[in-house]
């Protein structure tokens, strides 16, 4: 009954061909329909760039945002309907760069929320710009003597500020990717997937080959273990771990806020009836 | 008949705590009051004080004479002196500070020996109170009423206050006893005795607002505390990191549908705006509560302006249909912010309803609000109603959309879209979509514009003087049009509510039959004038401006109207 064809749209893909993009997208279309997930039950936020137009190329609900605020909006969306599965995805420079900020505090909160990064380490949609995790000396039409900027490390950011599913991912190995967001979209809580793409047009260090040759897929690795996971989080290099790096739910955002709780709590707060005359007894503490 | 009370203090010494116990009291014994605050932007110390003006009705506004002044420290007597009557008196605590030998209207009473005394230096206000009760010829049995309840849940805090209540009234009817007396009482019904962020808040939760998210910001954040005391109404509250994040979570349950606020000042509207045009392109409605206060910059944050009026109208990048209301006076701004979620919700745009620092703190004794006239009518399509496949930005003659809400009907999906879109909200570039979506949107303009309240004209109704003014100056341009009657001139009042899409039928018949108009407004270059003038190409004999952090006084308002004609 579910095929990935259930989510497919009519728009032209704005992508450049060979972009590790196309494999994210199908990677999510397929976890989607494995995880038998109706279009009008899923919403897709994303910011702006290239990476962010993907609300465009998979048929759900969909808030293209603003550059760097796509969570926020997402989590306006959970407090206001908690039955709709929430997918955020954007690229590296909205991500950690623009949107900085809303990264950290979304962390704390832990709004059940999957958040798929397509993370290829420049800025594409302006053309090639230095993103947040470009590697050092990296020279760019802007970063002319190389980037002297310390890289960005969301994994090592995530774990310190207590997410509780950290992975990584890599576009070029589209089932373990599909895998990792199938995991990430049933994980009760903010989940983060930091998922490695080639950019064919203006990444000319972190190529495709680059990190075929480096990626390798966790075995073996105990999920619970944060230290670990911490140590993991640091590799960058020759090798580059892919796969589930930590993954303890804790108590989620939505199931702390009084108002989605008990009886009324079981109907999204949009469903709510409401009539203005039952709140006429506000005025009494004024008198 | 009046009375006027200013209790000053520095920060920290219950200026607040005092003139919110004495206003409940007036309140119950069924005098009319206003209460309004002035602090400094700082935790201890410094300078606040608040003024209680009582009468047999509710002023409209503060005033600038003092009748009875409680000076908690001596800084209070030096700076408010100049406001003081040949028969004010001065309640002070003479073991903290001396008045100057000259000085004769003071009434000791040892507020902190007393206090403790009866239990603790806590209690000074509730002494003061006792003292201010004395000196008004009141008894002290609704104050006692007032200490039971808001003390019943602490052991022993009961008979303490009642202690240092008594202590503080016998200790002053030594000095002065019923020195004053009482206007004649003119309210028989119940009234509730409130300031304006209350009212919005309350609105807010009344009109179905079920999601607050903002980042703390002075004037505004009344309205946060009040709606996070109020969650078991069903609301959520979200602090949020900042004001980009306050306003794109706003949106995005708003998007999935549920009634939604944000609220702040100048400089976290100034981080909103992109977030408003956002808004205004994806077409989700939104209501953005901006308290005003003295800029640029950081200003003087704990102080009133209307100096954002200019940058609420044009705040965001590109073209796109918004409203802008303000808030005159509690009783209205009750059911205009109410009118702002209504807006939002059935032209799906930005409404912006502005209020500043005077309205926000200034509280007053007003009816009971008639909760049945609040508007909870959403302007979602129905499932009769609904042409498959859902397409969120179709073009309609009005230029409003069907808004259906992401998991409303099973096998469609709600696209939003910041980027030029479609009718189904996906990306496009070509410049034909581009000018149909464009129009479609500014065509809501219109529909707004038939939405806006004319004002009605206050006073005499075929004036020579004609003042006119918005926002939270309505008080005292009231007033100082009843004054201007009493002196025997023919003055009225023409006061905006609802400023954008401005509404100029009214004043565009009366301007050019009257003598002489003034515009008096809170800000320094004159904003509503020149939006005034630039929308009926009209200008106004007079501006009377005022930029110094300070709400108008109706007595400076008539000095400045008498200069002039």
């Amino acid at each position: 009954m579910f095929s990935p064809n259930c989510f497919t749209t009519d728009q032209e893909i704005a992508w450049c061909p060979g972009c590790g993009n196309f494999d994210i997208l199908q990677a999510l279309q397929e976890a989607l329909a494995e995880l038998e997930l109706s279009p009008h039950r899923v919403l897709l936020c994303s910011g702006i760039g290239q990476a962010a137009k993907i609300p465009h190329y998979i048929r759900v609900n969909g808030f293209n945002g603003l550059h760097g605020r796509a969570l926020p909006p997402a989590v306006g969306a959970r407090i206001a309907n908690s039955s709709l599965k929430v997918i955020v995805q954007s690229g590296d420079g909205d991500t950690y760069g623009e949107g900085g900020n809303h990264f950290l505090h979304t962390i704390r909160r832990n709004p059940d929320i999957a958040h798929f990064v397509h993370n290829n380490q420049v800025y594409g949609l302006t053309k090639g710009q230095a993103s947040p995790t470009s590697d050092l000396g990296m020279n760019t039409k802007v970063q002319t003597a190389g980037v002297i900027l310390s890289p960005f490390n969301p994994l090592s950011l995530a774990l310190a500020l207590g997410a509780g599913f950290v992975a990584r991912g890599f576009s070029g190995e589209t089932e373990h990717l599909k895998q990792l967001m199938k995991a990430a979209l049933e994980f009760p809580g903010y989940a983060l997937v930091d998922i490695l793409q080639p950019c064919i047009s203006f990444n000319k260090l972190n190529t495709f080959a680059w990190y075929k040759k480096r990626v390798q897929k966790l075995e073996g690795h105990d999920t619970g273990d944060q230290e670990a996971a911490e140590r993991l989080a640091r590799q960058w290099g020759d090798k580059i771990p892919i796969g589930i790096l930590y993954q303890v739910p804790a108590p989620t955002f939505e199931s702390r806020i009084p108002a989605l709780q008990g009886e009324a709590g079981e109907k999204p707060l949009a469903g709510r009836p409401f009539n203005p005359g039952s709140l006429v007894h506000l005025q009494e503490e004024f008198m | 008949m009046e009375i006027n009370i200013l209790i000053g203090g520095a920060a920290g010494q219950g200026v607040e705590t005092i003139a919110a116990l004495l206003g409940k009291v007036m309140l119950r014994s069924g005098y009319g009051l206003c209460l309004d605050k002035d602090y400094m932007s700082r935790v201890r110390g410094g300078h606040n004080f608040s003024r209680l003006r009582i009468a047999g009705e509710t002023p409209w506004c503060a005033t600038g004479k003092v009748d009875i002044l409680v000076s908690m420290d001596q800084e209070t007597y030096f700076i408010h002196q100049d406001t003081l009557q040949e028969k004010s008196r001065i309640i002070y605590d003479p073991e903290s500070f001396s008045l100057p030998q000259e000085e004769k209207r003071g009434v000791p009473v040892p507020l902190q020996r007393l206090a403790k005394e009866a239990g603790g230096a806590v209690m000074a206000n509730t002494v003061a109170v006792g003292a201010v009760l004395v000196v008004l010829g009141m008894d002290t049995d609704s104050a006692e009423k007032l200490l039971q309840e808001m003390f019943a849940h602490k052991e022993g805090m009961v008979e303490k206050n009642y202690l240092a209540l008594k202590k503080g009234y016998k200790e002053a009817s030594h000095h002065c006893s019923a020195c004053f007396s009482m206007p004649d009482k003119k309210i028989d019904e119940k009234r509730l005795f409130i300031d304006g962020n209350e009212v919005l808040g309350m609105s807010a939760l009344a009109s179905g607002c079920r999601f607050l998210s903002a980042y703390p910001m002075t004037p505004s954040t009344g309205i946060m505390n009040y709606l996070a005391g109020k969650q078991e109404c069903g609301v959520v509250v979200e602090q949020a990191e900042d004001e980009i994040a306050a306003i794109n979570m706003v949106l995005g349950a708003s998007y999935a549908g549920v009634r939604s606020l944000t609220c702040t000042s100048g400089g976290g509207f100034a981080l909103m705006v992109e977030g408003l045009s956002l808004a205004g392109m994806t077409e989700t409605p939104v209501v953005i509560v901006m308290g005003m206060r003295p800029g640029p910059a950081t200003g003087l944050p704990t102080r009133t302006e209307q100096g954002d009026l200019e940058f609420v109208l044009h705040a965001g990048h590109g073209e796109f249909p918004r409203a802008v209301l303000s808030a005159t006076h509690l009783e209205d701004a009750f059911y205009r912010l109410n009118k702002a979620f209504y807006l939002a919700d059935k032209y799906q745009v930005p409404v912006i309803f502005l209020t500043d620092q005077n309205f926000a703190d200034s509280a007053r004794s007003v009816p009971p609000f008639d909760f049945q006239r609040l508007n909870y009518e959403r302007h979602l399509v129905e499932e009769k109603g609904l042409i498959r496949p859902y397409q969120r930005y179709r073009i309609t003659e009005d230029g409003i959309s069907p808004r259906a809400l992401p998991g409303q009907f099973s096998g469609e999906v709600v696209l939003a879209d910041s980027d030029e879109h479609d009718e189904k909200g996906n990306i496009i570039e070509d410049a034909d979509t581009r000018r149909r979506m464009v129009e479609k949107r500014l065509r809501k303009q219109a529909g707004l514009a038939s939405e806006m309240e004319e004002p009605t004209l206050y006073g005499h109704q075929e004036p020579d003087i004609l003042l006119m003014g918005w926002g939270s100056t309505y008080g005292a341009l009231r007033e100082t049009v009843d004054n201007l009657g009493f002196q025997g001139r023919k003055a009225a009042l023409l006061h905006f509510s609802d400023l954008w899409p401005l509404p100029v039928k009214a004043v565009s018949e009366i301007l050019t039959s009257v003598d002489k108009s003034f515009c008096v407004e809170n800000n320094a270059t004159g904003q509503f004038a020149a939006l005034f003038r630039r929308e009926t190409g009209l200008e106004v004999d007079h501006k009377i401006l005022k930029y110094d952090g300070r709400p108008f006084m109706p007595e400076e308002i008539l000095q400045e109207v008498q200069k002039n004609v």
